[in-house]
């Protein structure tokens, strides 16, 4: 299918998705509510749900060194819509997935994109999955995302996301939750910048079922101005697993940051740890960099950038 | 040069105390050292040099201009450059950013190379790590160090070099005080109560009570010190 995106469209592609043009292989572009363009190969399949919006994405078993990109942008104002994508990712596959959501939006109407993504991850399969949110445009509408993950990690399964989200997103709702099998491993990164009156949540819910499963989620987020943050995660030991959460968070202005970990060991060979810490950036960093000749506020954003690499 | 005229330091908090009082200094040789006993106020003038902390009255001069009334990034930028006694970690930050910071540019790997391994450390494993908690106290301090190498400034002051320098010699550490007078020609300005740094002093300022008790070379301070045990023997080895 051959298919046009404007300027501001492409905007938003190379902002959430790092892609200048169309991509190459698997992919599914969505513009302002319906599908605008799809590609798919002789392992990725890509097919229409009839009973809701939304896609199934299917990655045969025995992928290997794919990507498949499914991002969503939305540049008229007013727009809301809820879509339902699953994966359905087969034994032994290896693939890369991009997702992500642009919003645009420069009328006073609110845009709103929610989304859930539910993952089906068979046994041995490795998937990284990059999702990024990004919002601009100078009208009054709000820009709103509330994505939800769903991922059921089959055995000895691999499953690495890492999110990011740096600005521009007015109110934005996060749940994932994961369960993991025997020897499955989830790694989340997430990242988050949130700055005016910007609000964000984000729970993680994490059952490690299987035996010698683990999953590490960590945190890193600077809540700016007047934004607010809160950070929910809770990581359930079922078994002889290891679970690790961490929460670092900035605060500056007069922002406010919530962090909530929860650890719960159903089971005495569960080993989990959990870390929080919300503070301002440190003087002595501001102190030492502005030695090195930089003024306070570039010593801020070289501190904020690095911290959020 | 740097020169201090009557720089006083005085603290309001629990009552009134002076940490430091009329320091008259001038500072216009290679090498200059300055020692006495904890608390005598030595990282607080050196703190005051860099501009953190303002004295309560006094004038401080670089090169005849009167820079008592810059902040940090002027006088850094007008040729100061400060490595902390406890240097300072950043999460995310490398230790290519802070060489490049440093020297205000974006270095090739063989240039940022050329600090590290003055400093002792293989840029290879280094480049690219984190200045964070995974680092040694000791790899910080060798890194703070190349740092001062990379400004290159007209005046490098170290707190307390030797302090937690592992599995490094403090003849790596001279040589490299050498090696930076030869390249950058600038004054530099070492707080140290090491025996072997002050042998490689020109100019010895003993700091005491927050006053100069004394200013001489080498010959003529040395034996003072060392019969005050300003030194811990132990670390004379």
């Amino acid at each position: 299918m051959a298919m046009q995106l404007d300027k501001i469209q492409l905007n938003l592609l190379e902002q959430v998705a790092d892609l200048h043009e169309v991509p190459a292989g698997a992919y599914n572009i969505r513009t302002n509510g319906a599908s605008a363009g799809r590609n798919t190969t002789a392992n990725i399949d890509i097919v229409s749900k009839e009973d809701k919006d939304g896609i199934d994405i299917i990655i045969k078993p025995g992928t290997k060194k794919e990507s498949i990109h499914i991002p969503v942008l939305l540049s008229e104002s007013g727009i809301e819509e809820m879509v339902y994508n699953d994966f359905h990712i087969g034994d032994d596959a290896d693939v890369v997935i991009v997702a992500g959501c642009g919003i645009h939006n420069g009328g006073d109407l609110a845009s709103k994109h929610d989304g859930v993504h539910s993952f089906f991850i068979g046994k041995n399969a490795k998937v990284k999955y990059v999702e990024k949110h990004y919002g601009y445009g100078d009208g009054k509408g709000e820009k709103i995302m509330n994505p939800v993950t769903v991922i059921e990690m089959g055995e000895n399964s691999y499953f690495e996301m890492e999110t990011a989200q740096i600005r521009g997103v007015d109110s934005t709702n996060r749940k994932t939750v994961a369960k993991l099998a025997d020897g499955a491993t989830l790694i989340v990164g997430e990242k988050l910048l949130t700055h005016g009156t910007q609000q964000a949540i984000t729970e993680f819910e994490i059952d490690l079922y299987g035996e010698k499963s683990s999953a590490h989620v960590v945190s890193r987020s600077v809540a700016q101005d007047d934004s607010y943050q809160e950070f929910i995660s809770r990581v359930y030991g079922n078994s002889e697993c290891n679970g690790h959460t961490e929460c670092d968070a900035i605060v500056m202005n007069n922002a406010k940051v919530t962090a909530i970990p929860e650890i719960k060991a159903n089971h005495t060979e569960a080993s989990l740890i959990h870390e929080a810490a919300i503070g301002k950036i440190a003087g002595e960093q501001l102190i030492k960099l502005m030695t090195l000749g930089l003024t306070e506020k570039e010593a801020e954003e070289q501190i904020i950038s690095g911290f959020l690499k | 040069m740097l020169e201090l005229r009557n720089v006083s330091y005085t603290v309001t908090d629990n009552g009134k105390k002076d940490i430091l009082k009329n320091i008259n200094l001038v500072i216009d040789d290679r090498f200059v050292v300055i020692t006495g006993p904890n608390g005598s106020g030595k990282s607080t003038l050196a703190k005051i040099i860099a501009g953190i902390i303002t004295p309560t009255s006094g004038q401080i001069l670089l090169d005849g201009v009167d820079i008592t009334e810059m902040g940090i990034t002027e006088r850094a930028k007008a040729g100061i450059s400060f490595a902390f006694q406890a240097p300072v970690r950043f999460k995310g930050i490398t230790v290519k950013d802070l060489i490049n910071l440093a020297a205000g540019k974006k270095l090739t790997f063989a240039e940022a190379c050329s600090y590290l391994s003055e400093v002792g450390l293989c840029a290879r494993d280094y480049i690219n790590r984190e200045v964070n908690a995974s680092l040694s106290g000791g790899e910080l301090k060798r890194i703070e160090i190349a740092m001062i190498l990379a400004r290159g400034t007209k005046l490098s002051l170290f707190d307390e070099p030797e302090a937690g320098i592992d599995l490094w010699s403090f003849n790596s550490l001279i040589r490299v005080f050498e090696s930076m007078h030869e390249n950058i020609k600038g004054n530099i300005l070492i707080i140290s109560h090491q025996e072997r740094i002050l042998e490689i002093a020109d100019k010895i300022v003993l700091l005491k009570d927050g006053e100069i008790a004394q200013v001489g070379t080498k010959e003529e301070i040395m034996p003072q010190i060392l019969g005050i045990s300003a030194v811990c023997p132990q670390i004379k080895e």
